[in-house]
């Protein structure tokens, strides 16, 4: 379908195809199996000038937004979402400091982030606070002119790969929501340590391990904006990053579209290839119109959300939350198509279906979506003076 | 420093035919690509650019769609590029294409180096290179896997050849074709794509590089193709089986039943 790409947008879609292809495809099976973080490839996409598509041309970017970023993950995706999400990570570590980080916090860390120099990380969950945000029990405890950060994060993308995280830790506990904080953290500082890398049912290519702050003393510089705003940021945060879900939920069921297809088109049973029974015709349409159903909403929610729009919190979750379930169906089809070889190691849609669940549980579960869109509705309705009987 | 880059847009093989009837390639319908070893060539280049800063420049020779293969090439870092495109040119043998390469490689002028891969996978010659620095005169090495600056005059090269590995120290201007050793091509960069499309490409023809008719094209051409065929199976190879020393006896055998000279 045409959605009227502009041609630098249509230019980042070829170029991560292209990397997608030539360089992912080859090795994901390697990545998943061995459970190897892709250094060297993100090291391709560095060269490739994609981190930076949606960051300003003043910080070294190409002063793309959101679209941009969404077709270049969904490229990705295609091919690997353990791969996708490391790329995608960094992007979402670097959003609090794009979106509320002073002029020096910017030009300090934007131009290495969006040359891909350096990885950024986004840490929130604990063990203890996953969905529940506010229970969150790192600490920041002002001291001079340094913040000292206890407290252990958990889950986190890009964990111990990452140079860059933005922490969201309590700095008054007495405030409740108003009194988390986030703070820039880098690789080496003092008291910052890492737990070990978690094994994975899917994405096993990215790399999630536990932040071990002990006694981290961080310059106060390295605060977000004002003491505070730490839940507003990781909000907004989401707001921006969302979509970007949902991009990789496109491209993993487009990658898995792509292949049922073609083997459908193979695979002779009964004397003709399985294409041509209705029963799997059924099936391969109905995995094409969802997948086309998540880019148009996917494609449409970032150009909306570039012009910074009042419900953009409710088209965000929409984003996250329908195209991270149409890749799960997909991908599950797509096993179903393939049968026995579906369920083998040899064919990739085994690694697909696997690595679709997480769509659906990271970045907020789909449930909290959910919640979110039904919140946002009765506040929207409630606004509203007519009746509609 | 200048460094010139010889590329060549191929038919895909993947999608390659053979007209029974006249036996040569059948082109028509089938996508074109940059040949494989010239992207090797092209990043050779661009390694040796990012290490010590470099001029690259990419040169081809075909019909003005070659153009699309100059364009990946600048996605990919290279500086700029030329096309050398004129009817006169076409039916050009190897010789007759490394004239006007060697035209063209005069006109940009002060060039230190020429890359070329170690041969098109189309016509599977190897001969480009060579003919290309015999003609301009200069020293050259093939079939290069490694190679850095040696010195502000000469660059060091590491060959691999059926016999073994060989290190050559040539004086620049110099000509090398490469091995895919010297490293993978790398993917282009959305700034680079995007002056790349905006790049404009000097087409050249024969007036502008100094040539007449007679010494480019088919008429320039020493050889031409009589006849494109694939050779005939030999059935009479046997495969040795078992232990080395086992072959080894096998084989003894087989050579004395042979009447080998000397056994």
């Amino acid at each position: 379908m045409n959605y009227f790409l502009s041609e630098e947008q249509k230019m980042i879609q070829e170029l991560a195809e292209q990397i997608a292809r030539e360089k992912v495809r080859p090795v994901r099976a390697q990545l998943d199996e061995a459970e190897e973080f892709p250094t060297e490839l993100m090291e391709i996409l560095a060269q490739s000038d994609l981190f930076g598509v949606y960051i300003p041309e003043e910080y070294g970017g190409l002063g793309g937004g959101i679209l941009e970023n969404c077709l270049a993950v969904e490229q990705l995706a295609r091919a690997c979402i353990g791969v996708a999400t490391s790329f995608a990570a960094s992007g979402l570590g670097a959003y609090p400091i794009l979106l509320y980080g002073s002029e020096e916090q910017k030009a300090a860390y934007l131009p290495d982030i969006a040359a891909g120099r350096r990885l950024a990380a986004f840490a929130v969950t604990e063990s203890g606070a996953g969905s529940d945000v506010t229970a969150i029990k790192t600490t920041a405890v002002k001291d001079g002119d340094h913040y000292i950060l206890n407290g252990t994060k958990q889950w986190i993308t890009n964990g111990g790969e990452a140079d860059i995280y933005s922490v969201l830790a309590v700095t008054d506990k007495t405030k409740g929501p108003r009194g988390a904080s986030f703070f820039i953290v880098e690789k080496g500082d003092p008291g910052f340590s890492f737990g070990k890398k978690e094994k994975k049912l899917g994405i096993r290519a990215s790399a999630t391990r536990e932040l071990v702050f002990q006694d981290c003393r961080i310059p106060k510089e390295r605060l977000i904006a004002k003491e505070g705003m730490g839940f507003i940021i990781a909000m907004k945060t989401f707001d921006k990053s969302r979509p970007g879900i949902g991009a990789l939920g496109v491209g993993l069921a487009q990658g898995a579209l792509d292949i049922a297809v073609e083997y459908a088109r193979k695979r002779i049973q009964f004397g003709k290839p399985i294409i041509s029974f209705q029963a799997v015709q059924h099936k391969l349409a109905d995995m094409a119109t969802k997948t086309e159903a998540a880019r148009a909403l996917i494609y449409c929610a970032a150009r909306h959300m570039d012009t910074n729009p009042p419900d953009a919190s409710k088209v965000a979750a929409m984003c996250k939350v329908f195209a991270s379930d149409v890749a799960m169906e997909v991908t599950t089809e797509a096993v179903q198509i393939l049968g026995g070889y579906g369920y083998m190691r040899d064919y990739p849609v085994e690694k697909m279906f696997r690595d679709a669940k997480i769509l659906q549980i990271y970045e907020g579960t789909n449930e909290i979506q959910r919640n979110i869109i039904g919140q946002e509705l009765n506040k929207e309705y409630g606004r509203i003076k007519e009746t509609f009987f | 420093m200048k460094i010139v880059v010889c590329i060549k847009q191929v038919p895909d093989a993947k999608n390659v035919r053979i007209d029974p009837n006249t036996h040569t390639l059948v082109r028509q319908g089938v996508e074109s690509i940059i040949n494989p070893f010239d992207l090797f060539a092209v990043e050779a280049a661009l390694r040796l650019k990012d290490r010590h800063g470099a001029h690259v420049t990419a040169v081809t020779m075909g019909p003005p769609q070659a153009e699309e293969a100059l364009r990946d090439v600048l996605g990919r870092g290279v500086d700029d590029a030329v096309l050398l495109s004129d009817r006169a040119f076409a039916g050009a043998d190897t010789w007759a294409t490394a004239t006007a390469l060697a035209a063209a490689i005069r006109k940009i002028g002060d060039v230190s180096l020429i890359f070329c891969g170690k041969q098109a996978i189309d016509g599977d010659t190897a001969q480009v290179g060579p003919e290309l620095a015999t003609i301009l005169d200069i020293p050259y090495a093939t079939f290069v896997k490694e190679l850095d600056l040696d010195g502000p005059d000469h660059l060091k090269v590491v060959r691999r050849t059926d016999e073994g590995t060989e290190i050559w120290r040539l004086p620049m201007p110099a000509l090398i074709t490469v091995l895919r050793e010297v490293g993978d091509p790398r993917v282009p960069s959305l700034k680079h794509k995007m002056r790349a499309k905006k790049a404009s490409i000097p087409v050249w023809g024969i007036r502008d590089v100094g040539l007449e008719e007679d010494r480019v094209g088919l008429s320039g051409s020493y050889t031409q193709v009589v006849r494109v065929f694939s050779p005939p199976r030999r059935s009479d190879r046997v495969m040795l089986q078992g232990s080395v020393e086992e072959q080894v006896e096998q084989l003894y055998r087989y050579l004395k039943e042979a009447k080998v000279p000397g056994l």
